[in-house]
């Protein structure tokens, strides 16, 4: 099949009182890929993970465009078939792997019970497979894991539980919504290998929001920044990071702390370049109408 | 682990204090027949207000002096335990049942819902509840299914805010969300996820309703409108001890001090349950 795993054309939300939060967003991700989704907090990005998923809040309206996963319109599809299309062929690798994990229930059943309920697995078969994707994600003593509540872990370890859970269904997209952000340093750098090697050994594209430049130079092949709801710059990771075309983007990799320096001054991104930003996106704004909706 | 130790130790005593009275007076509620020293209807007028027993002229076998028609005060308390007893444990369940469940509800899928179960509530809470208690006895008529279902009118709405608060705060939880993307239903996410999240709440309120039904129905049978005034009630007693409080205080203090006893340990070993069930402090 030739489609994108994920295909997303001009897509725009509005929150309640109107104001745009995601402005004619395109983006697409070919099976097995990993397209970075970068910007500053309040861009949008974790926006665009949740309407893929379909979990966007309630305030939060999306008023033109379409999603295509696997080439499958989910705009067309009744609610009830969406769920089941995105349940099967989607996953969540989320931010806060304490409150993605059900702090009432043991690990082990945590994990089980989505291979078995909605895709109808035997439990034997369930629990095979989430031993070895816990081996996957190089956990050694899946006993006692798989027994433990989710408190009797540490963060990295509940990461890892996390993405063995994410992978465990072969799902074709995986959207990381800044999987190490409340990760300490040294653990960061594990889980980012971690998801990297399940990628590549399982095919799975995946989406992967976060804010890091560093992050988006080692696991993507493709990156989209974002500013204020807008894709300003769409390229090959190694492109961008060789030339970067547009302001804002050279702005934002001025502004990244670099290791050879530590102790230069942090440098926020330049304001001239954000005001231009602003008055353009302000511009479009006026212009711009709801194609249908 | 060390802090979950440290909880633990910290819930011991009132646990086992607690639970300790609750369970000596249910098993004497339960073999009232066999553990009272008197029948706790006879009267004898040659007895009437014996002291209790470390006080000059205490008869023996009248452990806790005897009220103004010589009838055994001790016995009579095992007595109107049962009545207690039965009351706290239906009410508190009813009113659980249907607060819980509502509240659930109205935390979990928020929206119309939550502002019609909210409403309702709103307009619940507005009326006094011991006078709402006495009006609904008055129009049932007296007896013990009356004074269950008053209850249970009356205090399903303390659970319904509780438990629609923390229904709400869980649903807020990655876990939900990722319960979404991976396609279950929505009750089945609300039974499977977010109840076993507000089970400890709801065990810690269960038993503070129940301390709670105590007191409504020693209050209804104070203004005797509880069970038939025959059958021994705590709130019945304390309301005859009062007339009698110059000549035999002891009629009046002891239902008071079983009944202050009664609805404390009902509320410190919700709480110590609550420590129990709640998987991050267990």
């Amino acid at each position: 099949m030739s489609a994108d795993c994920l295909d997303i054309r001009n897509l725009s939300a509005v929150l309640a009182n109107g104001q745009r939060v995601l402005r004619s967003v395109s983006l697409s991700v070919q099976p097995g890929e990993v397209r970075a989704l970068v910007g500053e907090s309040g861009a949008g990005k974790t926006m665009i993970g949740k309407a893929v998923l379909g979990v966007l809040p309630s305030s939060v309206r999306i008023v033109e465009g379409d999603m295509l996963l696997e080439g499958e319109d989910l705009g067309r599809l009744q609610p009830k078939a969406r769920r089941t299309l995105i349940g099967a062929r989607t996953a969540l690798i989320p931010q806060d792997p304490l409150t993605a994990l059900n702090p009432s229930r043991r690990i082990g059943p945590q994990m089980t019970d989505r291979l078995v309920r909605i895709l109808g697995w035997s439990g034997q078969r369930a629990d095979a497979r989430i031993r070895q994707l816990l081996d996957e994600v190089q956990i050694r003593d899946p006993d006692r894991v798989l027994k433990s509540y989710p408190h009797e872990l540490s963060g990295g370890m509940r990461q890892r539980v996390l993405i063995a859970a994410a992978f465990a269904a072969e799902p074709r997209l995986i959207v990381a919504d800044e999987p190490t952000t409340a990760l300490d340093v040294t653990v960061q750098k594990q889980i980012l290998r971690l998801i990297t090697q399940l990628q590549r050994e399982h095919g799975t594209a995946i989406l992967f929001v976060t804010h890091d430049l560093g992050v988006v130079a080692k696991i993507s092949q493709k990156v989209s920044v974002l500013y204020a709801g807008k894709v300003v710059e769409e390229a090959d990771t190694a492109a961008l990071f060789a030339a970067p075309q547009h302001l804002y983007t050279r702005a934002l990799m001025a502004a990244t702390p670099r290791y050879t320096d530590p102790f230069a001054s942090l440098k926020p991104v330049d304001e001239a370049v954000l005001a231009g930003l602003a008055a353009e996106i302000a511009d479009a704004d006026q212009a711009w109408r709801p194609r249908h909706g | 682990m060390d802090e979950a130790r440290i909880a633990r130790r910290g819930v011991g005593p009132r646990l086992w204090l607690a639970g300790g009275w609750l369970l000596l007076a249910l098993l004497a509620a339960i073999f009232a027949p066999l553990v009272a020293p008197q029948d706790p209807l006879a009267q004898d007028l040659m007895l009437e207000r014996l002291p209790p027993f470390w006080m000059s002229g205490a008869e023996p076998g009248y452990w806790l002096g005897t009220d103004s028609l010589g009838r055994d005060l001790l016995s009579r308390l095992i007595f109107g335990g049962r009545i207690a007893f039965i009351v706290a444990f239906a009410a508190a369940f009813a009113a659980c049942l249907v607060g819980s469940t509502l509240g659930l509800i109205a935390g979990y899928f928020g929206g119309w819902a939550d502002r019609i179960i909210s409403r309702i509530v709103d307009i619940w809470m507005a009326f006094p509840p011991v006078l709402f208690a006495i009006l609904l006895v008055a129009v049932l008529g007296t007896g013990l299914s009356s004074v269950i279902i008053a209850i249970a009118v009356i205090d399903w709405t303390r659970f319904c805010r509780v438990i629609r608060a923390e229904a709400m705060g869980q649903s807020r939880m990655d876990y939900v969300e990722n319960a979404r993307i991976a396609g279950y239903d929505r009750i089945g996410i609300m039974l499977r996820e977010v109840l076993p999240n507000v089970v400890p709440s709801i065990v810690a309120l269960l038993s503070l309703e129940m301390g709670i039904a105590v007191i409504v129905e020693a209050i209804l049978s104070f203004v005797n409108l509880s069970i038939s005034t025959d059958d021994p009630t705590w709130g019945g007693i304390i309301a005859e001890g009062r007339l009698s409080i110059h000549q035999a205080w002891w009629v009046l203090v002891f239902p008071l001090i079983t009944l202050i006893l009664t609805v404390l340990s009902f509320s410190q070993f919700g709480e110590a349950l609550k420590a129990r069930f709640d998987p991050v402090l267990r």
